[in-house]
């Protein structure tokens, strides 16, 4: 039986997601130990341009679903286009990044393919070819580690976990053109609006800095702003502060809020409270600035500071702008 | 307008989540059962839409006795009828099978509008919507954060990364409720004494046309084991004045953690 994978891959207005290419990238890691074929398949309006990206990334193959009926996202045409393409391709395995056009598209696709889906992925395990996936449950609290009993499975990967690696061995790459039939599309999306203010996206950011009631006010999020932009981070929040109205909901941590998994996630006047962790606590360092000792954040943090956030987070700020990180 | 929700009972999220003996599974001993947090948001948009539109609202949920609690603590909330999907055969589902038991039972219910929470907080799969939608043949919009409803058309604003989308479409469809959709209502005492009287309705596998086709031998994904989540490395604390905590961290960040 063939190990192929094929991996879909998002691109918003020409823009291919980072994510995206961490799915690509582990996929070929997977390969590599089975030796199956990757097939990258991309839907939208005008996407050629973006082959030569993918070619980097030495799929096998790859598929382009290129029209103007998928200039904007609608789940029923592009399930249609991306199951189409799954069934020519007959994959073992789909991957795809855990992001929140997949949380929309990847189950109705699994579905209508009787096929399983693994959401938010976190590692994988190969066995004897078969692949196994490793998830966080309960918020994280505990993992799970799933197997597929069906000749077909779909995998979402968690954005931040699989390092995406341009590639200089591997054969050709062939390319192809895939025109699936038309959809009947009952619901789309006629309109974005990006977020004001966050430049960098919360889930796939590397560095998050994020604020709590520890802040005593958002006339005060320019402080961490000032460490947010030298060390070139996204914005977080607490719940608490979504709440008071100091933020918008966008950036909330938490179980009700983004799951996060940067390299590095810095805490200020954040008391660590369950739901809060359950959002951030697969970062790979985390630092918290709370003045008081007993706060639960310091439980998981890699570096604690005990003290002010008016006092330390601008002198952190000082000691950050001397390293130019920037240039 | 006919509305349907759809509702899990799930862990509080205060619980402390153990491992079972089996490692399959989590210890189930102490915990406290609530509705998973996003459900409220979908039980209270079909609240205010049957106030606004006129109609009936029925809601759902599969499972054992923890499913029957959240039912009646939705119609305390206002719901009209309540529906326990129950059977033996209903434990340890994937969430494609739990899609399948209830699109059966909503299937020929003729609602307008199918309410989900967009994730069940334990499992966390963010999949049952969408599944249900495909299942039913229906239109869909997930993560929506605003709705409004006229003469059988929806418009929606959905939360993306670093962007809200807008999604138009027509009824019936399935939506699923992102925080930020609806502040919901607590059950008030009238309520309580309300659902004590009302009856909940109960459907197993035989009656939903689904006898031997649902259970933990049809899944296509099983857990093989559930562990404790990877320790992490022993932290440390930064002491001394902010100044040398400032230059202490950077240099920490740098040089040993290398991150920045
Ligand atoms: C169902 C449910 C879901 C939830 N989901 C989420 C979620 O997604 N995300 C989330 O964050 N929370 C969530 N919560 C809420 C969570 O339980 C906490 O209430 C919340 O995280 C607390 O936010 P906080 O840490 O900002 O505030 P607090 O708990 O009030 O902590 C503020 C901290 O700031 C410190 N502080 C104060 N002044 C200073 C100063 N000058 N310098 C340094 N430190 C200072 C204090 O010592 C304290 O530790 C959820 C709760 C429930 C019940
Ligand atoms: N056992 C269940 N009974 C009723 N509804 C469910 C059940 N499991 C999931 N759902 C619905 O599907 C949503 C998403 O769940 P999940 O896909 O498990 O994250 C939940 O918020 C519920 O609205």
């Amino acid at each position: 039986m063939s190990q192929n994978i094929l991996v879909f891959i998002e691109q918003r207005a020409g823009q291919i997601r980072k994510s995206s290419l961490e799915a690509l990238s582990e996929a070929r890691r997977q390969a590599k130990t089975t030796s199956s074929q990757i097939q990258a398949v991309v839907i939208g309006a005008n996407i050629k341009p973006l082959a030569a990206q993918l070619h980097k990334y030495k799929p096998n193959k790859i598929v382009l679903i290129d029209g103007e009926a998928y200039a904007n996202y609608s789940t029923e045409g592009y399930t249609q286009a991306l199951a189409e393409a799954i069934k020519k391709e007959n994959p073992a395995y789909v991957f795809a990044a855990h992001t929140s056009m997949a949380k929309d598209l990847m189950p109705r696709v699994a579905t209508r393919l009787d096929a399983p889906l693994a959401s938010d992925v976190v590692e994988l395990k190969n066995e004897a070819g078969k692949i196994l996936a490793v998830r966080p449950m309960y918020s994280g609290k505990v993992y799970g580690t799933v197997e597929f009993t069906s000749p077909q499975a779909f995998l979402t990967l968690r954005p931040n976990r699989f390092e995406a690696s341009e590639s200089t061995n591997g054969g050709d790459v062939a390319q192809e053109d895939f025109a699936p039939a038309q959809a009947n599309i009952r619901a789309k999306v006629v309109e974005t609006h990006a977020a004001t203010g966050q430049k960098i996206e919360l889930s796939e950011a590397p560095i998050i800095v994020s604020g709590g009631r520890g802040i005593k006010g958002p006339e005060n999020w320019a402080m961490l702003q000032e460490l947010c932009d030298v060390l070139g981070a996204a914005l977080g929040a607490s719940r608490a502060v979504v709440d008071a109205g100091w933020i918008d909901h966008g950036h909330q941590v938490g179980q009700t809020g983004k799951t996060v998994s940067p390299q590095l996630y810095i805490a200020c006047g954040i008391s660590g409270a369950i739901q809060h962790l359950a959002g951030m606590s697969s970062s790979k360092v985390i630092v918290a600035i709370n003045k008081d000792a007993d706060a639960p954040i310091f439980k998981s943090a890699t570096y604690g500071l005990v003290g002010d956030v008016f006092e330390i987070v601008p002198k952190v700020t000082e000691e950050l702008r001397k390293l130019n990180l920037g240039s | 307008m006919k509305i349907a929700v759809c509702i899990k009972a799930v862990p509080d999220t205060e619980t402390k989540i153990k491992v079972a003996a089996d490692n399959k599974n989590i210890d189930f001993a102490d915990v406290r059962f609530i509705t998973s947090p996003y459900d409220e948001f979908a039980i209270e948009e079909a609240l205010k839409l049957k106030e606004k539109l006129g109609g009936e609202t029925t809601v759902f949920s599969l499972g054992g006795l923890e499913a029957a609690e959240v039912l009646r603590d939705a119609l305390a909330r206002g719901m009209d009828n309540a529906v326990h999907l129950k059977d033996e055969s209903f434990v340890n589902l994937d969430p494609l099978s739990v899609g399948k038991a209830l699109a059966a039972a909503i299937k020929d219910g003729g609602f307008d509008a199918v309410f989900c929470g967009q994730q069940g907080v334990g499992g966390d799969n963010s999949q049952v919507p969408a599944i249900l939608a495909e299942l039913l043949a229906l239109p869909q919009a997930t993560l929506v954060v605003k709705l409004e409803i006229t003469d059988s058309k929806f418009r929606a604003e959905r939360e993306i990364e670093g962007a809200h989308e807008f999604v138009e479409g027509t009824l019936p469809a399935v939506f699923s409720a992102q925080k930020g959709l609806n502040e919901p209502r607590y059950p008030s005492i009238k309520g309580v004494m309300a659902a004590r009287r009302k009856e909940i309705a109960t459907k197993d596998a035989q009656a939903l046309g689904l006898a031997g086709k649902i259970g933990k031998d049809n899944c296509k994904m099983i857990i093989r084991e559930v562990t404790p989540p990877p320790a992490r490395p022993q932290g440390r604390l930064i002491e001394g004045d902010a100044d040398t905590q400032a230059k202490t961290l950077v240099e920490l960040l740098r040089n040993e953690a290398q991150v920045i």
